[in-house]
Order: structure tokens, then C-alpha cells, then sequence
């Protein structure tokens, strides 16, 4: 099989296109949610005692951190929990089916889909915390927060964790036939990866680069573990009878 | 096409079974039946969406296997019954999609020209959303002529179409046999089928009959004259009885006959002389006609009746 990138394309830029127009999508998924993940861990900043232990103050900011984290797994969770199901009960899944399109090229399609607004929101958020904390934070708070390793954590694990809930995701919109079943138990499947961050981000587990490296390199072999497991799971034939 | 002895089943329950066709290049092919008879389950088994369970195929030159399903479906084209558009895009952004999925070269003119076959280049940048459900039809049919495909499936094309909008699918049908499209149509329009198509296939989970619709109602019915006279005769037996080639007669109605006969042509004259002979004043005399609902109709009661409760 030869794997195209047009057809993979077209299947990112529908579903961008399709995006742009989805109020729920702009509105919720890309504005509020974001909002409420950068306002919570922003006012917890502020509301540090800076004459705290050093233990406790990177616990704090550990927690700050942890929310930001919370976004790349929750946003593309919800969009890829759509994606197969959701096309089902439109009807634009079959005439999908029926062009020459492999299912690896659709699969990729749909989860650049949900990972390239998902990474960019987050990093974005995470910029608007770091130019607050730098800004607002007392000196001590920020010089806290821009310590590399919470940097380093926040960089590589935001693509990794949405690598994670995108393929839980898209996996469980491959097998149920109900768009809200889908959310929800991807929701929550795309959850175990932000346990690591919270242990490094709480120091149980002391973070290093070696360590964060090491721990990245894992849930990227799971990424792209899942990616085929996910195709696997692609029965076409499934998806046009089930549930009819 | 060629279909030979093809079977689906799910489990236990048989979507079809010993499917067996042949549908030549550039022919319009009718996929009759009724709800459940397996047109659909036959439609996606053809298209590669569905393995068969038994049997082989042969669509567009090529063997139906899982291995040929992509080289299959770029040769192709498959228009649901639900026209399945993504409804936030626009009709030619709906295009560009199916135009990259094909991976085709000239995605702008293809574009323009399948919209224009369709009458819609000038509705090209509305939403699909906007659209009424006959022009989604027509948008859906334009996305399945983008690649031009060797074999065109139309599931229901004109299902919830007005007269209008029907008619023109109809036209574009024709446009497109005379081109040399391959076209397997599936329809409950059996007029529809009568109209459009060079032969037709009545299913109902089997095969029951392949064939012109003309050579079907031939096949299916005994030919026969109906009559229609002023009055009613005297001594209808004796009277048709006078007539060379009447193999039956009955009364439908007072004045009205309807005689079973093996050639309308050559026993017309004699019944004509015999009536005159006897006196009665004949206000008609046609070679009685059965539709291809008639066919149909018949071998569904058939099965209806076949079907143990």
C-alpha cells in the first residue's frame, strides 16, 4: 500500500473547513474551554505565598502546570471522538469509503485534524501563562515557573498526551454508534498520560531530562502502537452496516 | 460486469444469495426490488465497502477481492441513497474533497464541468446546508461524476425528488449512457426503470428475473386482446369461438372482453370479422398492455406467497 498525503490533506483540510464553520467547535472546544484552562492556573500563580518552601512552591506550580496539560487531552478527545462516529450519523462516512482512500490516509487525516488546533491552542495558552507569570508573578513565582524542566515537561508532553487522546479517541469512535458515548468514554480514556506529568509535575517521580526523554519516548512508541491498532480496528464493513 | 453466483450474508440472515449478472459497457442496468430484497447490500458488495460470502465479480474489468478494492473504487463511482455532503462546506468544496480523495489531475475544471453537468456552477459556493434536498441530490450526483467513472452505481437517485428535479436527473442519465457510462441503476420507480433502462433485474434476495422490460412482460404475461364493444354479446362462446388463435376468453365487465391469444396481430383480423358477423358494434379493440410494475408486482405476490408465515 502507498500511503498518499494528498488524500490524507484533503481529508485535514475538510475537516479544518469544517471546523471554521462548527460554532460549537469555535466557540466551546477552541475559546472557552482554553479560557478556563489559563484563567484557573493564572490566579493560582498569583495567589502563591512566595515566602513558601521551595517543596511547596513547585507543588503549586506543578498544579498550574497539570491544568495546562489538561487541554491537549481534553480538546482533540472531543474532536476525535467524532470523527468516525459522528461522520456515521451524518452520512458522509460511505460515500467516503468509496473512493480509492486506504484507511491509514483517513485515519491520519482525522487525527492531524484534531492535533494541529489541539497542539496550537495549547501551546498558545501556555505561551499567554508564561507571558503572565513573567509579567505579573512575583519574581520568584516566574523565575519558578520558567525553570527548564517544567518548560521541557510542558513542550514534549503537550503533543505526546494529544497523540494519546487522539488515537483512545478516534479508536472508540470506530467501535460505538453513538457520537455522545464516544465523547464521553474517550474523555475519560484520555486521561492515564497526565498521571506521569502530575507525578513529575508534583516531583513524586524527581523530573530530569533523561527521565522526561526516556518517558516521552515511551508514549511516543504508544502513539505510533495505537495509530495501528486504531487501523486495525477500521472495519469498513462494521462502520456501513452496524447499528442499521 | 460480471456477477457469477455471488452471496452476502450476516450470520444467519441472508442478504442475498446466487446473485448472477452480466452488465455490458455503456449499458443502463435496473436493480429492481422490494425493501430489504438486498439492492443496497448488492450495490456496496459491488463497490468493495462489503465482502462477499461466496462467489465472484468482475466491476469495471476487475476482479472484486479486497486486494483490488482501491484500484475498483477509483474506477467507480457510488451515489447513496442519502446524498452524505458534508453540509458546512460549499457544494464545490464538497467536490475538491472527493477530487483529492481521487487524487485527480484538473481538480478546478472537473470541478466546474461535474457542476455544470448538473446545472449547479452557479450555486457552486453555497453551503450544502442551504440547499434544498433536490439540489443536494444533484451535488452528490456531481461529486459521483468527478472521476469519471467507468461503472456509475445510483442508488434512489430521484428518491424525494420533485417531478422537476427528476426529470432532469433522468436527462443527465441519458447524456451519460450515450457517453458510454456503465450504469447500474437501483430504484422503486419502476416507471423510472421502464423509461431509462436497457434491461433490468428483479431481485428478491435471489434473482428472479434478468431482462428487457419488454421481453419480461412477454415472459411473465400471456399475450391478449381487450375488448370493448357497444353492448354485451349473446353467445360470447360461440362468437370468439369463430375466431382462429383464441386460446381463452373471459367478461370483465358488460361489453368488455379480454381473449388470451398467442399472436394479437394475426388473430386481430379474425375476432374483428367474427364481431361484425355476430352483429355487435365495437367501440375498441387493443392488444392488452402490462407495465413493468405488472412484472414486478406479480413476482412479489409470487414470493409473498411462497414465504411460509
Amino acid at each position: 500500500m502507498s500511503f498518499s498525503w494528498t488524500r490524507a490533506g484533503a481529508i485535514l483540510q475538510k475537516e479544518l473547513r469544517d471546523y471554521r464553520r462548527n460554532r460549537f467547535v469555535v466557540v466551546f472546544a477552541m475559546s472557552v474551554l482554553p479560557l478556563v484552562f489559563v484563567i484557573v492556573p493564572t490566579v493560582q500563580l498569583f495567589s502563591i505565598n512566595v515566602t513558601t518552601t521551595s517543596s511547596k512552591l513547585n507543588d503549586r506550580i506543578g498544579i498550574s502546570l497539570l491544568y495546562m496539560l489538561i487541554l491537549p487531552a481534553l480538546i482533540p478527545s472531543v474532536l476525535a471522538a467524532y470523527s468516525v462516529v459522528g461522520e456515521r450519523e451524518q452520512g458522509t462516512l460511505e460515500p467516503v469509503l468509496t473512493t480509492p482512500m486506504h484507511s491509514e490516509e483517513f485515519l491520519v487525516g482525522k487525527a492531524l485534524a484534531a492535533f494541529v488546533p489541539a497542539v496550537l491552542v495549547a501551546y498558545v495558552i501556555f505561551g499567554v501563562f508564561l507571558g503572565a507569570a513573567a509579567i505579573f508573578a512575583h519574581p520568584v513565582v516566574a523565575s519558578a515557573v520558567f525553570q527548564r524542566d517544567h518548560l521541557l515537561i510542558q513542550l514534549l508532553f503537550t503533543p505526546l498526551v494529544a497523540g494519546w487522546s487522539i488515537w483512545v479517541g478516534i479508536g472508540v469512535s470506530t467501535r460505538v454508534n453513538d457520537v455522545r458515548a464516544a465523547q464521553q468514554i474517550s474523555s475519560f480514556a484520555s486521561l492515564p498520560p497526565l498521571v506521569i506529568v502530575a507525578l513529575m509535575s508534583f516531583n513524586v517521580i524527581r523530573p530530569s531530562i533523561a527521565l522526561a526523554l526516556g518517558l516521552a519516548a515511551v508514549l511516543l512508541v504508544i502513539d505510533a502502537v495505537a495509530w495501528r491498532v486504531v487501523a486495525a480496528m477500521f472495519d469498513r464493513e462494521r462502520l456501513v452496516t452496524a447499528g442499521r | 460486469m460480471v456477477v457469477e453466483h455471488l452471496s452476502k450474508r450476516f450470520g444467519n440472515r441472508v442478504a442475498f444469495d446466487d446473485v448472477s449478472f452480466e452488465v455490458g459497457s455503456g449499458e443502463v442496468f435496473g436493480f429492481l426490488g422490494p425493501n430489504g430484497a438486498g439492492k443496497t447490500t448488492t450495490v456496496r458488495t459491488l463497490g468493495t465497502l462489503l465482502a462477499p460470502t461466496s462467489g465472484s465479480a468482475t466491476v469495471a474489468g476487475i476482479e472484486l477481492c479486497p486486494e483490488n478494492g482501491p484500484a475498483i473504487r477509483s474506477r467507480i463511482s457510488i451515489m447513496p441513497e442519502s446524498p452524505g455532503l458534508y453540509l458546512r462546506l460549499t457544494a464545490a468544496e464538497n467536490l475538491e474533497c472527493f477530487a483529492r480523495l481521487h487524487q485527480l489531475p484538473d481538480r478546478r475544471g472537473r470541478i466546474e464541468r461535474a457542476l455544470a453537468a448538473v446545472g449547479l456552477l452557479e450555486r457552486a459556493n453555497d453551503l450544502c446546508g442551504s440547499l434544498s434536498k433536490g439540489l443536494r441530490q444533484r451535488v452528490a450526483l456531481a461529486r459521483a461524476l468527478l472521476n469519471d467513472p467507468q461503472v456509475l452505481f445510483l442508488d434512489e437517485p430521484t428518491s424525494g425528488l420533485d417531478p422537476a428535479a427528476t426529470r432532469d436527473v433522468h436527462e443527465l442519465v441519458t447524456r451519460l449512457r450515450d457517453r458510454g457510462v456503465t450504469i447500474f441503476l437501483t430504484t422503486h420507480r419502476l416507471e423510472e426503470a421502464e423509461r431509462l433502462c436497457d434491461r433490468v433485474a428483479i431481485l428478491n434476495t435471489t434473482i428472479r428475473l434478468v431482462g428487457r422490460p419488454a421481453d419480461l412482460r412477454i415472459e411473465l404475461f400471456s399475450r391478449g386482446l381487450d375488448v370493448r364493444l357497444r353492448a354485451e354479446l349473446q353467445d360470447p362462446a360461440s362468437v370468439f369461438a369463430q375466431a382462429p388463435g383464441i386460446e381463452h376468453w373471459e367478461a370483465v365487465s358488460p361489453g368488455s372482453y379480454h381473449v388470451t391469444v398467442a399472436d394479437p396481430d394475426a388473430t386481430a383480423p379474425d375476432l374483428v370479422r367474427a364481431l361484425v358477423r355476430a352483429g355487435a358494434d365495437i367501440c375498441s379493440i387493443a392488444e392488452s398492455s402490462h407495465s413493468l410494475e405488472d412484472v414486478y408486482l406479480q413476482l412479489v405476490d409470487d414470493d409473498g406467497e411462497e414465504q411460509p408465515r
